[in-house]
């Protein structure tokens, strides 16, 4: 049976992985394929970089970083940040990801979604949705808009119909971060979640928002998700991967043992 | 040395499988046109995508006739992912005829619950096989991809190696004298993966260039 994956997320700048509450008061936390390899022994089945510097110069210093962890780390990679045409798409997944994150550029440019599923395959296209919680009316139902360029600003688009429409253009699975819990340890959203999950055929990959062990199961039962993302729990030693997976699996939540106990 | 020659014709990934076979000792060549296929013990194509454009770019970069040179000889091979699917008769995702060493066709994994089919599931062996070697039985391997080949007639049924379900099962890993191929991705699959493509390099230095 297809294991729920259980992600670490490496947010990069200048070389570095860096950790702070969305893009403000960062904190150095390592060097990324030092990191990804860890976390790799420590049993993550996917991780996940994020180029939140996403400038020129910054997308070469990724792909060096790409390459790197890809020779050390035997897992899936998957990169985001920066990429805006195919054969961005192209050189990074010839320095060694399997996948590529599209954001604003998808969004500022829906054709790149399927000029890179036709030249890829959809499994290669992820694409990502920063969405935040609209104030509802009183008795109404919850939406979420999308949020670009890290969250600073909004797109006037649908979360949920955004979200079907990637996933149309081609988009091989949607990872969905609650900017609203980002940073915050108040737990997945799982109704934004769950309203995607419901309205789409490809995995969704839950973010935003992990405190502890409970979040992850919870992302999974309520929120339909097929894979969770954390980043600074696992940073900072806060919780292993090894307690998120084994809580899961309490759960009765399918799960890939880690392999061995880490050293 | 062992050397193997892993085909390079177009966007994938091959950081991952050159570092894997470093890692089992063997020499690597990554090759782009008939003559880097000299003095090779074994040949893998790896890739991920449609079948049609891949044929296309291993036409366009004179591999085809070698390729089929190579299975012909039976000589140690290895598909993985679309290089396992091309090995069937043709793909139903874009109507690609393949190289139809083994008797069948890729389809869509219909019945599965979600598409496409993204993470590490487990292997079950039918059978024995020296590619699984230390491998423990079910292990799970990573994957991303939503066709899978269907084996036609009993030729195509005694060429799979193991299945894997997403919904209903479908054929993960096949062999047939030297070739072989999987679904998933041994460069991405930890420890298990790195084993695997060791014991293909020790297959193919056994079996020896012609």
């Amino acid at each position: 049976m297809l294991t729920v994956r259980v992600i670490p997320c490496l947010d990069v700048a200048g070389g570095r992985v860096v950790k702070g509450t969305r893009f403000v008061d960062l904190v150095d936390e390592g060097d990324p394929p030092e990191l990804a390899e860890r976390y790799a022994r420590e049993g993550a089945d996917e991780i996940v970089f994020l180029d939140i510097g996403a400038a020129p110069e910054g997308r070469s210093t990724l792909r060096d970083i790409v390459e790197r962890t890809a020779r050390r780390a035997f897992v899936p990679l998957t990169v985001g940040g920066g990429v805006r045409t195919p054969s961005e798409m192209r050189d990074v997944l010839r320095a060694g990801a399997d996948k590529v994150s599209l954001n604003t550029a998808a969004v500022a440019t829906p054709d790149l979604v399927r000029a890179c599923a036709r030249r890829f395959g959809s499994q290669a296209v992820v694409v990502a949705i920063d969405a935040r919680r609209r104030v509802a009316r009183p008795g109404g139902p919850a939406t979420w808009e999308v949020l670009v360029k890290g969250g600073r600003e909004t797109a006037g688009l649908d979360a949920v119909a955004w979200a079907v429409r990637a996933v149309e253009l081609g988009a091989g699975e949607l990872l969905v971060t609650s900017i609203d819990r980002d940073g915050t340890q108040s737990g997945y959203d799982t109704a934004l979640l769950r309203a995607i999950v419901d309205r789409v055929p490809v995995p969704v990959v839950a973010s935003g928002g992990a405190a502890g062990p409970p979040d992850f199961v919870a992302a999974v039962l309520e929120g339909g998700a097929l894979a969770v993302l954390a980043a600074s729990i696992f940073h900072r030693r806060r919780h292993s991967i090894a307690a998120v997976k084994a809580a899961m699996a309490a759960a009765g939540i399918p799960v890939r043992s880690v392999p061995e106990v880490a050293a | 040395m062992t050397r193997i020659a892993v085909v390079d014709y177009g966007a994938g990934n091959l950081v991952s499988i050159d570092q894997a076979l470093r890692a089992a000792g063997a020499d690597v060549v990554i090759a782009r046109a008939e003559p880097d296929l000299d003095g090779a013990d074994g040949l893998i194509v790896p890739g991920v995508g449609a079948a049609r454009p891949a044929m296309d770019r291993l036409r366009r970069r004179g591999l085809v006739a070698p390729i089929r040179r190579w299975i012909a000889a039976d000589r140690p091979f290895l598909g993985i992912c679309l290089g396992m699917q091309i090995l069937f008769d043709g793909s139903d995702e874009d109507g690609a005829r393949t190289f139809g060493v083994l008797p069948g066709r890729t389809v869509r994994l219909d019945g599965a619950p979600r598409l496409p089919h993204i993470g590490w599931n487990a292997v079950r062996r039918r059978r024995s096989h020296p590619l699984f070697d230390g491998v423990a039985p079910d292990a799970p391997f990573y994957f991303v991809h939503s066709y899978a080949p269907v084996p036609g007639g009993p030729l195509g049924e005694d060429a799979v190696l193991a299945v894997t379900d997403h919904g209903p099962d479908f054929v993960s890993a096949v062999a047939r004298g030297r070739i072989a191929g999987v679904q998933f991705h041994p460069e991405r699959s930890g420890a298990d993966g790195l084993l695997l493509l060791a014991n293909f390099a020790s297959l193919s230095r056994r079996a020896g260039p012609c």
